[in-house]
């Protein structure tokens, strides 16, 4: 059932870094998540975080956090979210989906029970921004009875013997957060980003992704030079709080996912890997 | 350190704050043991704090009960008028120990923004206070003092634009600059070590009231009253008592206008397991796991979580909890007012109002101690504004008189 290791495999047959794309589901509306993940997925992304809203998202930066707000108020619960994700990974056999949020959502739909739903569904893996390693037991034993990978967090203030021990029995990919702070682009990515992708990547034993700050093709051309994978969502987010045409904006969504998908690529061996490998 | 306790309390935040919690905790555990600070600490809570605070014998108001005698742990004599900068200064001195140069703060009712604003000063450290901004406009005149003690004070406009989502912005705000920001949080709630670290700070409000009854009355109370919002007050005179098992504890939370109207800030008589701003405990929250936004009264009461340590003692029943609404809040205010001359903070006035319950079933050589957290000049304008509310034919300034 989990899909991560197939697609970063065939990443790195094609010599370019996976391209993980964030939705906020029920942002502006699900049909609309829904849309957004069939286009992304056209558009070159091999990895769907389907971002699931909640009242508090202290990681998340004001991108996020107004499209969480406009999900909640739409009514958007766990159980939605859940229907999206079974009918876009049934659409989308080719492409991982990992649901990413905060853990209170979780704790209080039952943890058993999402593992058990989420593995059904075909999603590989889940993200939870504020479980840290001391507490990931919460998840871990769930995640492993249902195969599914909970995928753990390294931060740059993160020591690398805590890294070390974060990434010892990862499964799927570990993701790294390019800087300090909360989700949204930023001017730059650090300095230091290449130096600890390599030392990250020596210890891991599955792949390693770059999120937090990447919005352009020249942020995923950087990332993608270090790194397996390159995660961006605010940037595709944006676009759809500075319109109110939804199709315009999930145009203008979709330019900056094909924008990301060529950053990716390392070499000329995937010059035909945006449109042959989506779906 | 204990970073759970019984299944609550933890440190559910992203990763990127992890290592200040634990450079956090190291250094909290150093200056624990360290006698030169304790001895700077027990200095500036007696000349700057004003400390020990008076355990006074409301004499006018036991007599109206006809009960138990009720005693008031003057915490609203402090600088600042409340319990807060016995916190504030703690998470100060260490803030300056550890070299950092930045205080940020939470603040609801804008008491704790000001105690961190005022401790700020004191030593010479930048502060910058997050406050939702529908508080920002009901609690002007803190805001005032705020920017007067030279803080800059960070409107919050997401979510309910009130605590919690202040509290999120100082969160965030720590995520984006850790090395050099300070973050003090204002009650027993959040990552571990702030929990347990609040409490040792506040447990001066308890060793103090321990001796003072002892020395008064000649033996321990039979109760110990406090309000609960976050529970700092409440957690740091309980902290006293814990070895006295003969003396209930008993911890008032906001009941708004009632646990059935969703509109109240009762996290343990009327939340679920959660977990919030960095911790697990009780939490109100939707059916979907979204945390509600609290309401009541009194603005430093109403926050949807509640100290970690508080759902422990919930559950294994090392003390109680019950809930007050406005109404009886309100009406114990007013009753403390007339019958002892002391204004007593909204959220004190919950704890008041439990006492007034609580002393008619005593015998009258029974005692009882009331946190009195905080005085209530800073309520006078809401305090209006509720009785404006409540009686509409009535002419808000006529609305203090008894009819």
């Amino acid at each position: 059932m989990n899909n991560l290791s197939t697609v970063f495999e065939r990443c790195r047959r094609e010599n370019r870094a996976a391209l993980v794309i964030f939705v906020s589901c029920g942002f502006p509306s699900l049909a609309d998540s829904e849309a957004l993940i069939d286009a992304a997925v056209a558009a070159g992304a091999d990895i769907v975080e389907l971002g699931m809203p909640f009242s508090d998202p202290i990681a998340d930066g004001r991108v996020i956090q107004l499209a969480s707000q406009v999900a909640l108020r739409q009514g958007v619960t766990l159980s939605k979210v859940l229907d999206l994700a079974r009918n876009a990974a049934h659409r989308h056999p080719d492409t991982a989906f990992v649901l990413f949020g905060y853990f209170n959502v979780m704790l209080n739909f039952g943890v058993a029970r999402l593992c058990d739903e989420l593995a059904a569904s075909g999603v590989s893996g889940i993200l939870a921004v504020d479980l840290p390693f001391e507490e990931r037991g919460e998840l871990l034993g769930d995640c492993h009875r249902t195969g599914l990978s909970l995928i753990p967090l390294v931060s740059p203030e993160t020591p690398p013997e805590r890294a070390r021990a974060i990434v010892a029995d990862a499964t799927g990919f570990v993701y790294c957060v390019s800087v300090r702070g909360v989700t949204g682009r930023r001017r730059g990515l650090p300095p230091d980003l290449g130096e600890r992708l390599a030392g990250l990547r020596s210890i891991s034993p599955v792949p390693v992704a770059v999120g937090f700050g990447i919005g352009d093709r020249a942020a995923a051309q950087s990332v993608a030079a270090v790194a397996d994978g390159v995660v961006a969502g605010s940037a595709v987010l944006a676009p759809f709080l500075d319109q109110d045409d939804n199709a315009a904006a999930q145009e203008r969504a979709v330019g900056v996912i094909r924008e990301l998908r060529r950053g990716c690529r390392r070499g000329p061996a995937d010059e035909h890997g945006a449109a042959g490998s989506g779906s | 350190m204990n970073s759970h306790y019984g299944i609550y309390g933890g440190q559910y935040v992203a990763e990127t704050l992890m290592f200040a919690l634990h450079e956090l905790e190291n250094a909290y555990l150093a200056a624990r043991n360290d006698p030169e600070f304790n001895a700077e600490l027990a200095g500036l809570l007696a000349d700057y704090v004003g400390r020990e605070s008076p355990l006074y014998f409301a004499e006018r108001l036991t007599a109206h009960c006809k009960g138990a005698r009720i005693y008031l742990k003057r915490e609203d004599l402090n600088h600042t008028g409340a319990h807060k900068i016995n916190n504030t200064i703690g998470q100060a001195l260490l803030a300056r120990r550890m070299g950092k140069t930045r205080l940020i703060a939470e603040t609801g009712a804008g008491m704790h923004g000001v105690a961190t604003a005022t401790v700020a000063a004191r030593f010479g450290l930048e502060c910058e206070v997050f406050m939702g901004e529908l508080d920002v406009r009901r609690q002007a005149p803190n805001v005032e003092r705020m920017l007067a003690l030279g803080a800059a004070v960070h409107p919050v406009s997401d979510g309910s634009a009130t605590l919690k989502d202040a509290m999120n912005e100082a969160i965030r705000d720590w995520t984006a600059r850790p090395r050099d920001t300070f973050y003090v949080i204002g009650t027993v709630a959040g990552p571990h070590p702030y929990p347990a670290m609040v409490r040792d700070f506040q447990s001066v409000i308890g060793v103090e009231a321990r001796r003072q009854i002892l020395d008064k009355t000649g033996k321990l109370p039979a109760e110990v009253i406090a309000c609960v919002g976050g529970g700092s007050n409440a957690m740091g005179i309980f902290s006293g008592f814990l070895k006295d098992p003969g003396v209930r504890l008993v911890g008032v939370e906001a009941g708004g206008r009632g646990l059935g109207s969703q509109l109240h800030a009762a996290s343990i008589c009327g939340g679920r397991v959660g977990v919030l701003h960095g911790c697990k405990t009780y939490v109100l929250q939707t059916p979907d796991g979204q945390v509600r936004e609290a309401y009541s009264v009194s603005a430093g009461l109403d926050y949807p979580g509640v100290g970690p340590e508080h759902s422990y003692f919930a559950d294994s029943g090392v003390a109680s909890y019950t809930a007050v609404d406005d109404d009886e809040a309100v009406a114990a205010f007013r009753l403390l007012a007339r019958l002892e001359g002391i204004i007593p903070a909204l959220e004190s006035a919950h704890a008041v109002a439990q006492a007034i319950k609580a002393a008619p079933r005593l015998r009258p050589e029974d005692s009882i101690i009331v946190c009195l957290s905080g005085r209530g000049d800073k309520d006078m304008d809401n305090l209006k504004q509720y009785l404006a509310d409540s009686a509409p034919d009535d002419a808000a300034g006529r609305s203090f008189q008894e009819k």
